[in-house]
């Protein structure tokens, strides 16, 4: 096994214990390590150890062509995916110089924050169940199918989506699909509000989370946090609102902002976001009538590919089928960083590129990675329930902590 | 959007460490510039702590490796002033085999395990740094992965037979 | 409703051969360990929520803990650095115990054909089932847990007694 460094701070009677809160956790978590040194139910000091999960993307990235990184993207935040494909391809898009029709825009706009939705759900649904409340949890889950079935209805695919391509998406949403998304805007809502009853002034929950794992804002942006851990603690930093992406200065949302940093002010937060993600898809979908509906993609024939009619029937479209497969395009000789607010923070993505068909570097910054790094210093002095609340509460999602 | 503008970002950085700074570019907007392993925690500190600029966030640490160049690792930090709303990058290069470099533990907490997840792929090793091991990949690994003499695939696979595979 | 295996019937009793009991009663009530790492793991989530629920086959009860589980569901990439973790949880297990690898990183290593991806987790463990698909659907994860259920029912009682069984042990080292 690995070899911890654990610190016995000042044990005089040698009576603390250790415990691993190994990486074998309950489903919900994800495979990282803490070792604890325990005084009792009281955590003294502890180490964490990540990496179980580490897939190697960043390497994979520098051999694969600019499309095929997207399904690597998918598995980073695996919970909300379109946003990491989003994100991959406005980077992609902000090198290449494409610019979106504004239709195309909105269209991302639903997805990502239909994603961001499912994410909290499975957030908030998850900290109710480790406070012992599973309730909650298995009711938010039939709106995670609903919203699958959506993202079925245009991919194809439910968890790891794929979704989008550079400069566009693959096909128009359908009719079925607009009638999905305006199905679960009208059921949602209702049960989001029940889940709320069911927790916001819960006593029982309210007292294992208040004034759990306070955090102040300076501590929190020292350790670089973002998203709506940061958030929670009082900072309104929140990349849709400071450097728009994909049209969402035309839009109308307020980002919540909590004030101590504790576990109740971050589940609160998520929630409301959860609000505001719903109004931003009413908002979308209205403005999407505005717009000429056969648009969903831009106008660019050397990165977007054809349609299989013409590449059957036409030259041109032949030769660009094959230039974008085979990766003979030129690519500008440049460096670009493209940061997207995901379900957990900034999430961004640092491409070096040296003109070929793969990046020469590709680096993510992952919220959850950066994110976790205060765990084990802040859970000094806390009880171990409260050090696992304030885990599920970070949404630590593996895939995006080990890369 | 941003309060002040590259330029103005520019001007007070080349104000206090103008020989320092060299290879000035802003690929997309955002202002990148080259500096020393000797001056870049000085000015990681102006940056942080001035009153105008306050670069308080810092977005990332990673580094990059071009084994034809003179330097041949890349150690590049992304800072964000979110009062300002305006990045900056910067890059400090160093040769193959004198790979160190200051901590920025001393600026921000957040860079502790951003500089052990770049020590473990590139070997950069950050002099100062409270707890320098790798943190995603085995413990006992000898090398780092991310260089790129490095392959991608298990070198020791034997069951893959790459007359199907074509590689 | 679960089908009788065959048997005789009469007035007040039923006689079957007591494999076929055993293996029924087991193969409706197993409990599962999911060893869930990635993305595969949000897909099992599902499985066992209200849309897709698993407990109609009998795995109400997760077990987190290897001596109270029968199966192990491998669920995600296992990485090089979580092969001996995943061998020790499998050792952990008390027989009858059957493994289920969910996903294509567990069975294969999926897409991540890296220096840490363990390629299969059939490297370190001896797997019964495997269940393609990136992540699988719900409805296959229930069709190998199916699968799982057909092996616990058709198998020999004792399937840890077979000389095949501990030929297979011993090539992974496990006594």
């Amino acid at each position: 096994m690995q070899n911890h460094p654990v610190f016995t701070d000042n044990d005089p009677q040698n009576e603390y214990s250790t415990l691993n809160l190994g990486p074998t956790h309950p489903a919900t978590h994800g495979v990282f390590q803490n070792v604890l040194t325990l005084d009792g139910e009281r955590i003294v000091s502890g180490v964490s150890t990540i990496g179980y999960i580490h897939r190697a993307f960043e390497k994979i990235a520098e051999h694969r062509p600019f499309y095929q990184i997207t399904p690597l993207t998918d598995r980073l935040n695996y919970c909300s995916s379109p946003i990491n494909n989003m994100g991959w391809h406005m980077t992609v898009e902000k090198m290449l110089g494409i610019k979106m029709p504004k239709r195309v825009d909105y269209m991302r706009i639903i997805i990502m924050e239909l994603a961001r939705i499912t994410d909290h759900i499975i957030c908030n649904g998850v900290l109710g169940v480790d406070t012992g409340a599973f309730t909650g949890f298995l009711y938010m889950m039939k709106y995670r199918e609903d919203v699958y079935e959506i993202y079925e209805e245009i991919c194809g695919s439910r968890l790891t989506t794929n979704i989008g391509r550079i400069g566009g998406f693959e096909r128009n949403f359908n009719k079925i699909a607009f009638d999905k998304i305006h199905k679960f805007l009208k059921e949602f809502p209702p049960a989001l509000k029940e889940f709320e009853a069911l927790f916001n002034r819960n006593r029982i929950f309210v007292d294992r989370t208040r004034d759990v794992a306070a955090v102040t804002a300076e501590d929190a942006l020292s350790y670089s946090w973002s998203g709506p851990l940061l958030r929670a603690a009082g900072v309104d930093y929140d990349v849709r609102a400071m450097e728009p992406y994909s049209s969402y200065e035309e839009f109308d949302f307020e980002v919540p902002v909590g004030s101590n940093g504790d576990v109740y002010n971050r589940f609160l937060v998520r929630n409301e976001e959860m609000w505001q993600s719903l109004r931003l898809i009413e908002q979308a979908l209205t403005k999407l009538e505005k717009e000429p509906s056969d648009i969903f993609h831009a106008d660019v024939p050397e990165f977007y590919l054809p349609p299989k009619e013409e590449v059957y029937n036409n030259m041109e479209a032949l030769i660009y089928h094959f230039k974008i497969v085979m990766g003979e395009i030129d690519t500008p000789h440049t460096e670009v960083y493209h940061s997207v607010e995901g379900a957990n923070g900034e999430l961004g993505f640092y491409l070096v590129n040296d003109g070929g068909r793969s990046p020469y570097r590709l680096h993510f910054r992952r919220p959850s990675f950066i994110n976790y790094q205060m765990y084990a210093p802040m859970s000094r002095g806390m009880l171990i329930s409260d050090a696992i609340i304030n885990m599920s509460s970070l949404n630590v999602i593996a895939g995006e902590l080990d890369a | 959007m941003s309060k002040i503008t590259n330029e103005e970002l520019l001007n007070s950085i080349k104000a206090k460490f103008d020989s320092d700074v060299t290879n000035i570019s802003e690929p997309f907007g955002l202002l990148t510039l080259e500096t020393s392993r000797e001056k870049i925690i000085a000015l990681l500190t102006f940056l942080k702590t001035d009153a105008v600029l306050q670069f308080i966030y810092l977005t990332d640490i990673t580094a990059i490796h071009y084994p034809e160049a003179e330097k041949q690792i890349g150690i590049i930090y992304h800072v964000h002033s979110l009062v300002n709303n305006i990045r900056i990058r910067v890059k400090v290069f160093v040769a193959d085999g004198d790979v160190k470099m200051p901590t920025a533990t001393v600026l921000w907490n957040g860079a502790n395990w951003m500089e052990r997840e770049t020590y473990d792929f590139f070997g950069v090793v950050f002099e100062g740094h409270p707890d320098l091991r790798r943190v995603l990949n085995v413990d006992d690994m000898t090398v780092f992965p991310m260089r790129k003499e490095y392959p991608l695939e298990d070198p020791n696979r034997v069951d893959k037979r790459d007359y199907f595979f074509g590689r | 409703m679960v089908e009788a295996p065959p048997g005789v019937e009469g007035a007040g009793f039923f006689a079957t051969s007591l494999d076929k009991a055993i293996g029924l009663a087991r193969s409706y009530s197993l409990w599962p360990l999911p060893f869930a790492t990635s993305c595969c793991g949000i897909e099992f989530m599902a499985t066992m929520a209200s849309t897709y629920d698993l407990s109609r086959f009998g795995a109400e009860r997760l077990s987190f803990s290897p001596r109270q589980a029968d199966l192990l569901m491998v669920m995600g990439t296992i990485s090089k650095k979580m092969g001996p973790v995943l061998r020790q949880v499998y050792l952990q297990m008390a027989e009858p115990r059957w493994v289920m690898a969910v996903g294509a990183c567990a069975s294969s290593g999926g897409i991540f054909d890296t220096y840490s991806v363990l390629q299969g987790i059939d490297e370190v463990i001896p797997v019964d089932v495997y269940v393609p698909g990136c992540p699988p659907r719900p409805e296959a994860i229930i069709d190998g847990f199916m699968g799982i259920q057909k092996l616990v029912q058709t198998e020999s009682l004792r399937r840890r007694n077979l000389p095949e069984y501990q030929k297979l042990l011993a090539s992974y080292g496990i006594q």
